[in-house]
């Protein structure tokens, strides 16, 4: 009987559809205002600037718009010689990373919960020490009468100190050490996410563990392995501390080359067009990472 | 159904009987399984059903080796298997969550099993085929599995864990994960699916309704221990013990007085005059809501039938059937359960109102009080 509802005036559409669509908008307005201070920081802080560096490599020494530090780049060997070493540095730093980090974040997700937080800590604490300290530490430990050679002549692995600072070795010891924890907390999340049960299912359909691991595990962690190379590889490309420390000079990579340009010559110019090509190239990696591993989703936070 | 290919059933001879001894696995101070003996005969559908925490989900992974019993004995046939890897079981098993690959199709799903055992590309691809077409998603081979909905990945796990042709399949509750209507229609799927492949199978369920509908027979466990294996039909009409009468089904249970001849007596009524055993000193009454009826006292034969007089307290309508809640005494109520069809004299019932409730003598079932 009651099955008509009367509405006396209005038709049902239209009722307070303007007080309804004033406080949307207002919701969507009190939402953005929260993000205002970091958008601003933002254009502030690195719009701004790169903008500036964008601007000051196209002038030349005149002062006039020219392309004269682009062109000098690529007449001196020196320049590619420059971003070998830092494309190098960057790609085994990766690379050890991934040896160190793969098994480090398999063990931590499969540690019980309660040991997990020790462990963790364990890879955080880096995070807590400041570069530099942790950068001299290395310096002290491999230098000629450091610990790891006096421990190493004295277990007989070699007779005589190995020069293990103040050239590549050393450096990549070192920056593999600061970079590890980020590719172990992406990796140790995307593992995390994988379902014990599809472990079980995977032996309970006939795979051994072995089999199991690379058929079905492996393929699973590899977004967030993935996503914590490019992290490394990204920061490692414009690192500056480590290198200049441990390299002692010798592994020069952009960042210290654009250090020097300043120092020695202060030509802004010059050291200007080494950013822009160093953010260039960057933007290139992650081009094409992304489209070889389909993976703008991890970057860009889809599932 | 009728349109789905028949697949080539497993002989009985191929289809495993499981042995169960003495399995107990402890956590700690807690006994998951305790000392459980249980014979699951050649292609049977046996439902482990018990409420969460029972050791039934304990008891289906020791059977697939994922978990490791302290001590006993898993044969399947006669080779023992307590000490074989998963891997190594040839059990096939449908999880709670599915555990489909998702980084795989719903046909590299199905042939991951196949493609282990060395099976060639075309046989294998024949094969998905025909478990796909038994699970009526002939169509879907090549979608993802997030592509799926829960009643299709559902279908796939199951069309994964039979595809290699085991001779046990265990379930972990399969169903739980969907919707009512669904989950129904499931129900009976899995039961024809299980008479067409005629394997042994093992199926874990907290829900009594969905263990009745589909077993062969029903082990129901609690607190690491078999409480009763039988028949759904035993097991609702002569529930061994209170732990059964109150988990299967609704139950009343009333506590019997022995009177001086031996007889079992609730207050004043004649509940049965020699018990068939002696076992226990202490009887419950087992009453299901839908054995008592709504009488009149003079209308009955004492003889046959036991009449309760009681007072409404509430009166639910819920769909196919209808409740009631009838105080007989200060300290007991009946439930009762009736059809709602548009004779039924129950539907003027009001709370408050002086009704008798009958029932049958042949219905009447005691057990002993395990307290």
């Amino acid at each position: 009987m009651n099955h008509v509802v009367n509405m006396s005036d209005a038709t049902p559409q239209s009722l307070h559809v303007a007080e309804l669509k004033v406080r949307e908008v207002r919701d969507q307005w009190t939402l953005l205002s929260l993000a205002t201070p970091a958008i601003l920081i933002i254009v502030l802080v690195i719009l701004v600037p790169v903008g500036w560096l964008f601007y000051l490599s196209f002038v030349g020494s005149d002062g006039q718009p020219s392309l004269e530090h682009y062109r000098k780049m690529i007449e001196y060997k020196s320049y590619a010689r420059v971003f070998m070493t830092t494309f190098q540095v960057s790609i085994l730093t990766t690379l050890i990373c991934i040896l160190i980090g793969y098994p480090l974040a398999y063990f931590l997700a499969l540690l019980p919960k309660r040991w997990t937080g020790i462990f963790m800590l364990a890879v955080l604490l880096p995070f807590w020490t400041s570069l530099l300290v942790r950068t001299y530490a290395w310096l002290v430990l491999l230098q000629k009468n450091g610990l790891v050679n006096e421990f190493a002549i004295h277990i007989g692995l070699w007779d005589s100190p190995v020069k293990l600072v103040h050239n590549m070795t050393g450096t990549l010891i070192g920056m593999a050490h600061i970079m590890l924890p980020f590719l172990v907390l992406p990796l140790y999340g995307s593992m995390k996410k994988i379902d014990r049960d599809l472990m079980y299912a995977a032996a309970n359909l006939g795979a051994s563990p072995i089999k199991a691991f690379w058929q079905v595990y492996f393929p699973l962690s590899l977004s967030g392995m993935v996503a914590g190379s490019l992290i490394v590889f990204v920061l490692c490309l414009g690192f500056y501390v480590t290198p200049a420390v441990l390299g002692g000079g010798r592994v020069v990579m952009v960042a210290t080359q654009i250090t020097a340009i300043l120092e020695n010559q202060f030509n802004w110019g010059a050291a200007s067009a080494l950013g822009v090509v160093l953010l260039v190239a960057t933007l290139i990696v992650l081009y094409v990472a992304a489209r070889l591993f389909k993976f703008d989703a991890a970057l860009f936070g889809k599932n | 159904m009728a349109s789905q290919p028949e697949i080539e059933p497993l002989d009985s001879s191929t289809a495993l009987p499981i042995h169960i001894g003495g399995l107990t696995k402890t956590y700690g101070d807690l006994y998951a399984l305790d000392s459980v003996d249980l014979e699951i005969k050649s292609g049977e559908f046996l439902t482990l059903l018990g409420p969460s925490g029972s050791g039934k989900t304990t008891l289906l992974m020791a059977i697939a080796g994922f978990n490791r019993p302290d001590s006993g004995s898993i044969r399947f046939g006669e080779a023992e298997m307590i000490l074989t890897p998963p891997h190594r079981r040839e059990v096939g098993m449908v999880f709670q969550s599915y555990a489909l690959f998702p980084h795989m199709s719903v046909a590299e799903n199905i042939a991951f099993p196949l493609k282990l055992r060395g099976i060639g590309t075309e046989e294998c691809a024949e094969r998905v085929a025909e478990a796909l077409a038994t699970v009526q998603l002939s169509d879907l081979g090549e979608r993802g599995i997030d592509q799926l909905s829960g009643g299709q990945k559902q279908r796939v796990a199951l069309a994964r864990a039979f595809v290699f042709r085991p001779r046990i399949l265990l379930m972990d509750e399969p169903l739980s994960a969907l919707d009512k209507k669904l989950r129904e229609q499931m129900q009976i799927e899995l039961k024809h699916l299980h008479r067409q492949l005629g394997v042994t199978t093992v199926y874990v369920t907290h829900d009594q309704r969905e263990a009745l509908t589909m077993s062969d027979r029903i082990a129901v466990i609690n607190r690491g221990k078999l409480a009763q294996v039988d028949t759904p039909e035993a097991i609702y009409n002569h529930p061994a013990n209170s732990f059964v009468a109150d988990f299967i089904g609704e139950s009343t249970m009333l506590p019997l007085t022995r009177g001086e001849s031996g007889q079992l007596c609730f207050r004043n009524h004649l509940i049965t005059a020699n018990p068939a055993n002696d076992t226990a000193d202490n009887w419950l009454l087992v009453i299901r809501p839908e054995r008592l009826f709504i009488t009149e006292e003079d209308k009955e034969d004492l003889e046959q039938t036991i009449v309760f007089e009681g007072m409404v307290q509430e009166s639910v309508f819920q769909g196919e059937t209808a409740f009631a809640l009838i105080a007989i005494d200060d300290q007991y109520n009946l439930s009762v359960r009736f059809g709602t069809g548009s004779t039924s004299q129950k539907n003027a019932m009001r709370p408050g109102d002086r009704v008798s409730v009958g029932l049958h003598r042949e219905d009447v079932v005691i057990i002993p009080w395990d307290c």
